[in-house]
């Protein structure tokens, strides 16, 4: 699986699948088309990227994700991602050792900063991947989350 | 004078270090829960109880707005950090959600039976003594604590609650000090303040009600005592009892004077 | 009908800085409650915004996300006095929206 993952990303990125997922980002009125059931469904954060039409993303150190290094409790976990790669359109979130890794796409194509702060549930100590649209490429980065079994009370 | 200057700013960071021989992984969680609190769900629960409060309700159909919670019918702001009390028209303290329990009972006609049969949130549910002690507490958010101790049923509260604290029972022999009457404790990841000291007693009340995130439900300090004496293998304390007012009288009284943050967002 | 969101929006110079409290179990459809029984699949799926009236950010999201959602977002081009209503639609169809005004300051 580590190595399919690299794979992916080793990939130039394709017109054909880039054209997708940027015309999926285009549709008036809501940005994001229909809820990708493939992406959502899929269990490995390869399958989802596949269903995206990610392809060929570079780390950058520009996607800056702000989270706990060890979570209080896995069952909500607040994150702070900014994109400050130029022209970012959408970020997607992956939460890779989660059975459904792909967490969310947030579309920032009409109006908004490259910035949201979610919360999530993270089920094991796992990367947080996020893959960033800006300027028909792909950017990525990962921060680690540590989650443990915490304690007993307040 | 300039060495003893200089003599007490080169004691000063040795004194920082042991105030703060404080676990990193505690410091990490304060931080992050922090961040967790500055957007509550808990104000979700806050906004409920304040409907709940305005609205009539009950066999009575009235609403709690004539609710006496120890500064007047009716006066909500600053009550909460006033508590518990007592109160001279049930002859006894109470705790402010035992208050709003009675409040409920004697203004909008429902009864002891039906609002403690299931007094504690689940996922499905929240009690509205739940919701509207969240609308309550937050309304004192920020306000220093100042559990009154005038009265002779309150210092005998508070005598009781002390003597509670110690008392060793159930079958592991555990008291609340067993876990909370001494320093440096910790239960994995969660260090267990030592609430017979002020500094650390404001631990015991701050933050509650809060939102936790176990579960994502909202709970109350009478949860909490309830889940203590749980986890001590005790009897089941009664529902806005006296003796769990007691406890909680023990708890804020030690925790006088300082500011009350919450509600807040627990484990 | 689902319990309302809490929105905050309050500028900062000409963004605004939206907060947002959604009231949803977000079931993942892995819990089970208290007879035993699983909880079935019940979670918001997708969230848009729009500034008065015009759509801004939007977002689809999965069962992970945390139960009684809290997200922040920031809209360019903002004033103060300007509405932000934001909607979500879970998977049963089910929807919310509420709105908010944008303060000056924070």
């Amino acid at each position: 699986m580590q190595q399919t993952r690299r794979n992916v990303l080793r990939l130039g990125w394709s017109m054909g699948l880039l054209a997708a997922f940027g015309a999926a980002l285009l549709k008036p009125g809501r940005a994001l088309a229909a809820w990708n059931k493939g992406a959502f469904e899929a269990k490995t954060v390869a399958e989802g990227m596949k269903a995206l039409g990610i392809s060929g993303a570079e780390e950058s150190k520009d996607i800056v994700i702000r989270a706990p290094d060890i979570a209080e409790n896995g069952a909500v976990v607040p994150i702070d991602i900014t994109s400050n790669i130029a022209g970012t359109t959408a970020i997607s979130v992956f939460i890779e050792k989660n059975p459904f890794p792909y967490t969310g796409s947030f579309d920032f194509s009409q109006g908004a900063v490259p910035f949201v702060h979610l919360r999530a549930k993270v089920g094991e100590s796992t990367p947080v991947r996020v893959v960033a649209a800006a300027g028909g490429r792909f950017y990525t980065a990962a921060k680690e989350v540590k989650v443990t079994i915490g304690g007993c009370g307040g | 004078m300039r060495r003893a200057i200089v003599l007490a700013l080169a004691a000063a960071p040795w004194l920082q270090a042991a105030a703060q021989a404080e676990d990193p992984v505690a410091a990490e969680f304060d931080k992050f829960r922090a961040v967790l609190e500055q957007d509550n769900p808990a104000e979700l629960f806050e906004a409920k109880g304040e409907e709940l409060w305005k609205k009539p309700r009950g066999p009575k159909n009235a609403s709690l707005e004539k609710c006496d919670l120890g500064l007047g019918p009716g006066v909500v702001k600053g009550a909460y950090a006033r508590m518990p009390r007592y109160f001279a028209d049930v002859d006894r303290v109470m705790d402010a959600e035992a208050r709003i329990v009675h409040c409920m009972i004697a203004l909008q006609g429902y009864t002891y039976a039906e609002l403690a049969k299931a007094p504690f949130s689940n996922a499905n549910r929240t009690p509205d003594p739940v919701s509207i002690a969240t609308y309550v507490a937050a309304q004192s958010a920020g306000l220093k604590l100042a559990a009154p101790q005038g009265h002779a049923r309150e210092r005998a509260a508070y005598a009781a609650g002390e003597e509670l604290f110690f008392y060793r029972a159930g079958p592991y022999d555990f008291s609340c000090a067993s876990c909370h009457g001494v320093d440096d404790k910790r239960i994995r990841t969660q260090p267990l303040p030592n609430f017979t000291k002020p500094a650390q007693a404001i631990r015991a009340v701050q933050g509650w009600p809060g939102y936790r995130m176990t579960g994502g439900v909202m709970h109350t300090l009478q949860w909490r005592m309830n889940d203590c004496f749980r986890q001590q293998r005790f009897p089941e304390p009664g529902y806005g009892s006296e003796m769990v007012s007691a406890l909680l009288t023990y708890l804020t009284v030690n925790a006088n004077g300082q500011a009350y943050r919450g509600p807040g967002i627990k484990r | 009908m689902a319990d309302p969101m809490k929105i905050r929006a309050n500028l900062q110079g000409d963004v605004a800085d939206v907060r947002v409290l959604m009231a949803h179990p977000m079931e993942t459809g892995q819990r089970r409650d208290g007879a035993g029984k699983t909880v079935p699949l019940h979670f918001i799926q997708s969230i848009s915004a729009t500034l008065n009236g015009k759509p801004v950010f939007s977002a689809d999201i999965s069962q992970a996300i945390s139960r009684n959602p809290v997200f922040a977002f920031k809209v360019k081009g903002a004033r103060a006095g300007d509405t932000i209503a934001i909607t979500w639609t879970d998977n049963k169809g089910e929807t919310r929206t509420d709105q908010a005004v944008v303060r000056a300051g924070s």
